[in-house]
């Protein structure tokens, strides 16, 4: 409880002062509104914001269910295979000295303007963190477990499922948000380089039309969305998976 | 699963790393039906002779053989208790018991499992998990689990090092009690748990391995026999001669 009021009262200074600060300084409206601008632009606009949400979101939600499945995915076969190991760590690795940013223009290219190319923007940026975390956790169980697993007779597959995953989990969690906070960037960007929907599409077309307040607009609401997608993943994964994660 | 008698070992051989001779000259005979203990200073590699028996994993080499009177497989028919108790902390402590079975994927008596539970007298605790339980608790969930398995041979790795003075008396005695007729073997560096315990007492050196005489049967012995002072006195003095 302390902690939200300490947050609700640095967010409100900080609205406060940036009012304060605009109202003296009295800048062109196009280069900095007042928050109050910004709340009167999203209040006139909220149908539209709201519309435009709700494609950002389908492409977020999509994004990470894919990635987090695909990173799973790929930990659990870098785990039981020696090959896979082989094959699959240097390109990873390679494939992330390059910026994810930086192919965004192909996607679009190659899958078109449509949600396609957003969705694949954001596996692509969750993917990895997903795939090393849950990979690490798998990789660094206790070798006493192990030891005591072989003595049991245990078999290979068994230990993952009973002894290596569970272990995971704590680390799993970890890349899942981290995922989750992930997911909202790679979508904005996708549609920031082409698109006609979306949030990130709304703030181009918005700053295009010096529209500054209703891009600010859109902003808090990207803003909040991540936030709220964040604390409701912590949250899920707190309340299902807790026996794994107090221990 | 496993045949009702219990095999006894011989470990004879040389044991070296790649930098050093951990034992120029083992020798040790486990005998069936009764601890054997393993005496030695710390870090000497008293775990490593039980890692080797277990077949697990060792950054050493074995030349020579370690053998079963029924010249059965021992690896599979061993079950492992360390000073850690190695309990699975998202499990409760009933599913830990079977974890084995678990692993093995094979079916197993749950009223067997309750007994067990009941013996080392953890029933209102085994819905509980690990970190509920105090150390002593915990112990005693690490002695259901290798009850459990039901193996003919048991390896013991200090499995009192970390307890209480008042606990460890408690848990020497269920543990002895309840491993009667299994080969045990016992590592420990405490020479008055050896003396206690065990009819073979083997003190281990890097030149040569000593057996040692032993008190007389039945076991264990309770805590204030003058019988056991006298012979950890001797067994002190022994390692000690070995360690300079």
């Amino acid at each position: 409880m302390k902690a939200v009021i300490y947050i609700v009262c640095t967010f409100l200074s900080i609205f406060i002062f940036w009012e304060l600060a605009v109202r003296l300084a009295n800048p062109p409206p196009y280069i900095l509104p007042t928050p109050h601008s910004v709340l009167v632009a999203f209040k006139e606009n909220s149908m539209l914001i709201y519309e435009h949400s709700i494609v950002t979101i389908v492409e977020i939600l999509i994004g990470l269910t894919i990635g987090i499945i695909l990173g799973m995915i790929t930990a659990l076969t870098l785990e039981v295979s020696v090959t896979a190991r082989l094959i699959l760590r240097p390109l990873l690795i390679f494939s992330q000295s390059i910026p994810v940013f930086a192919i965004a223009p192909l996607l679009t290219l190659w899958l078109g303007y449509g949600i396609l190319s957003k969705v694949v923007m954001a596996i692509l940026i969750i993917y990895f963190p997903v795939t090393s975390a849950f990979h690490d956790g798998l990789s660094q169980t206790p070798k006493q477990y192990l030891d005591l697993a072989k003595t049991m007779r245990g078999t290979n597959r068994r230990n993952l499922l009973y002894l290596k995953i569970p272990h995971s989990i704590p680390s799993l969690c970890s890349g899942i948000k981290l995922a989750s906070v992930y997911a909202p960037i790679g979508a904005v960007i996708g549609e920031w380089v082409g698109s006609s929907q979306g949030l990130g599409y709304l703030m181009i077309l918005a700053n295009g039309r010096v529209k500054t307040d209703l891009m600010f607009a859109s902003l808090f609401t990207l803003g909040i969305l991540s936030i709220t997608l964040f604390g409701l993943i912590s949250y899920l994964l707190q309340i299902s998976l807790s026996k794994y994660l107090k221990a | 699963m496993m045949s009702s008698t219990s095999p006894s070992i011989d470990l004879i051989g040389s044991v070296r790393s790649e930098s050093e001779v951990l034992f120029g000259d083992l020798r040790l005979a486990v005998k069936a039906n009764q601890w054997t203990c393993l005496l030695g200073s710390s870090g000497i590699g008293k775990s490593t002779i039980l890692r080797l028996i277990a077949g697990l994993p060792t950054h050493v080499k074995l030349d020579g053989r370690i053998k079963s009177n029924d010249h059965l497989p021992i690896s599979n028919r061993v079950s492992y208790m360390a000073q850690n108790d190695l309990l699975i902390p998202w499990a409760t402590i009933s599913d830990n018991v079977s974890l084995g079975n678990k692993l093995r994927g094979e079916k197993f008596s749950t009223e067997k499992k309750l007994k067990i539970i009941e013996k080392v007298g953890l029933m209102d605790h085994k819905k509980k998990y690990p970190f509920q339980l105090s150390g002593g608790q915990r112990q005693r969930a690490a002695l259901a689990r290798t009850l459990m398995e039901n193996t003919p041979i048991v390896l013991l790795d200090e499995p009192f090092g970390s307890l209480d003075s008042n606990t460890r008396e408690e848990m020497i005695d269920l543990t002895f009690e309840s491993l009667k007729g299994k080969t045990v073997l016992f590592v420990t560096h405490d020479p008055h748990e050896a003396a206690r315990l065990c009819e073979s007492i083997y003190i281990l050196g890097r030149q040569k391995t000593t057996s040692y005489n032993c008190l007389k049967p039945p076991f264990p012995k309770t805590y204030s026999d003058k019988l056991v002072f006298d012979l950890q006195y001797s067994l002190l003095e022994k390692i000690k001669s070995k360690r300079s």
